[in-house]
């Protein structure tokens, strides 16, 4: 508990945070490539094809992940908003700014692949079931904060007013998650759970993990080198941001 | 260690209380709406409610459930299709469609019509989406489970 | 390789359209992320250079900014 609460204690300082996370982009970005690459490969050309859909089935590997982290950046766009509005911590107002762009193209990804998908399986690119229209109500919810944020000059009124939207948009989360338990879709059930027995063969299965993890690790290098950058523009008119330019461009 | 620990400062603690209280009031209002609306966001009519009288009669609604295995009866011209929709329980009702099937329609597997639903309890399909489950398998290993089943 | 050849694997059995034009968008948004932070924090570090030189002109350095700021800043 001690460890956690120095933790937290320190990441009310941004410049602590810009000095520890100087090599996580970089080591995020080789896990990344590193696991979509070999998930990729797995799952296009050594997976093999499902009994029903064929080869079409391969657009999971990219359709499962990108939903899993368009949904879980959404989620730590309104935990950030959260310690936001009550602990006042700077560096969540800029992790929060930085999830937008990252967590739209996910969410648009995850729409673009499923209707892609859609054609060939189901015989149309789109129906407004619940787990669709969810999703697309997530897009809207990131394009929503994205220009909030622009709206507002003021810092500070931007940084609470997307804290707001983000808390009261992560009601969409649940929703997004069970739809496909709690009404009827054209959407099948989760195919990807950490707790229940994989429902295809680890043929199948691994590639999708080392893509999911993959994924996660892409989100990671991206976040953490936006946060950087958003760190430096906040701070940028103090003595230490100075010396950490002066330092790199040296 | 206990001692100095006396948890949050109490404004924090105030604007936790806030954000949450507001947040589970938002959220019960949205789980109302939704348990209210919960009709209207089901995507189709299960065959149950077809057959029970529970879907409304020659307006455009959606129907689905599992294509009843060797039901599926085609016209000479080949464009004329009939099919038996069931819920692999007690409830089948008949489909008539005209076009294209799409290339997952199969029998034994999960189907969407949209169509009319007419007196004799029959159901007259202007599309016929197919609807796939997660159980994501290889050729080889569904033909194994097929002669372990059989 | 679950394919017979490059050809069949190009082809998907027939969903290739489907498989390459998934990968391709993401592969395109993917690199549009990568692009849009490196972009950003080039950005920053080259508008920041130009602010520190404006600061110079004016005399209104904050504290401790180095003497080669500013042809570091015209390096970049």
């Amino acid at each position: 508990m001690g460890v956690l609460k120095t933790l937290w204690h320190k990441l009310g300082s941004p410049r602590w945070f810009y000095d520890m996370s100087r090599s996580w982009s970089m080591i995020f970005g080789i896990l990344a490539v590193l696991l979509l690459g070999a998930g990729t490969l797995w799952g296009l050309a050594y997976a093999p094809a499902d009994y029903q859909q064929g080869n079409s089935f391969r657009i999971m590997y990219l359709h499962v992940p990108t939903a899993l982290v368009a949904q879980s950046s959404y989620l730590m766009m309104g935990i950030a908003g959260v310690v936001l509005l009550v602990w006042r911590m700077k560096l969540a107002d800029v992790l929060a700014a930085a999830i937008v762009p990252i967590g739209f193209s996910m969410t648009l990804i995850a729409l673009f692949t499923g209707a892609i998908w859609g054609k060939p399986t189901w015989g149309t690119w789109w129906v407004w079931d619940a787990r669709t229209t969810s999703m697309l109500v997530l897009l809207f919810l990131f394009i929503g904060v994205g220009a909030l944020r622009d709206a507002i000059t003021n810092l500070e009124t931007a940084g609470r007013a997307c804290a707001v939207l983000a808390i009261v948009g992560m009601i969409n989360i649940p929703i997004i998650k069970y739809s496909v338990d709690w009404w009827l879709t054209l959407h099948q059930t989760s195919s990807f759970s950490l707790v229940e027995a994989p429902t295809m063969p680890s043929s199948m299965w691994a590639p999708l993990l080392l893509n999911v993890l993959g994924m996660y690790c892409f989100l990671g290098a991206v976040l953490t080198s936006a946060v950087r950058t958003g760190i430096l523009k906040r701070e940028q008119n103090t003595a230490w941001v100075n010396e950490v330019v002066e330092q790199e461009l040296a | 260690m206990t001692r100095t620990r006396r948890g949050m400062h109490p404004v924090r603690r105030k604007r936790l209380i806030i954000v949450v209280f507001v947040f589970s009031g938002l959220a019960l209002a949205v789980a109302l709406a939704m348990q209210a609306l919960n009709e209207n966001i089901n995507l189709f009519y299960p065959p149950d409610e077809i057959v029970g009288g529970h879907a409304p009669l020659n307006t455009q609604i959606r129907a689905g459930g599992m294509v009843k295995m060797g039901s599926v009866r085609r016209t000479a011209e080949g464009v004329d299709v009939e099919f038996v929709i069931s819920d692999l329980k007690n409830s089948e009702f008949v489909v008539t469609y005209t076009g294209i099937l799409p290339d997952m329609f199969r029998e034994g597997q999960g189907v969407l019509a949209t169509g009319r639903l007419l007196d004799d309890g029959s159901f007259l399909a202007v599309e016929v989406l197919a609807k796939h489950d997660e159980n994501y398998m290889p050729p080889e290993l569904i033909d194994m489970g097929k002669n372990n089943d059989s | 390789m679950f394919f017979d050849s490059f050809s069949a694997f190009l082809e998907m059995g027939g969903h290739g359209f489907y498989v390459w034009l998934s990968f391709g968008l993401t592969g395109l948004l993917i690199i549009g992320n990568v692009v849009h932070v490196r972009m950003a924090r080039r950005n920053f570090f080259r508008e920041h250079a130009q602010r520190q030189t404006r600061r110079k002109r004016s005399g209104t350095v904050p504290s401790n900014s180095g003497q080669n700021q500013q042809h570091k800043a015209t390096e970049l």
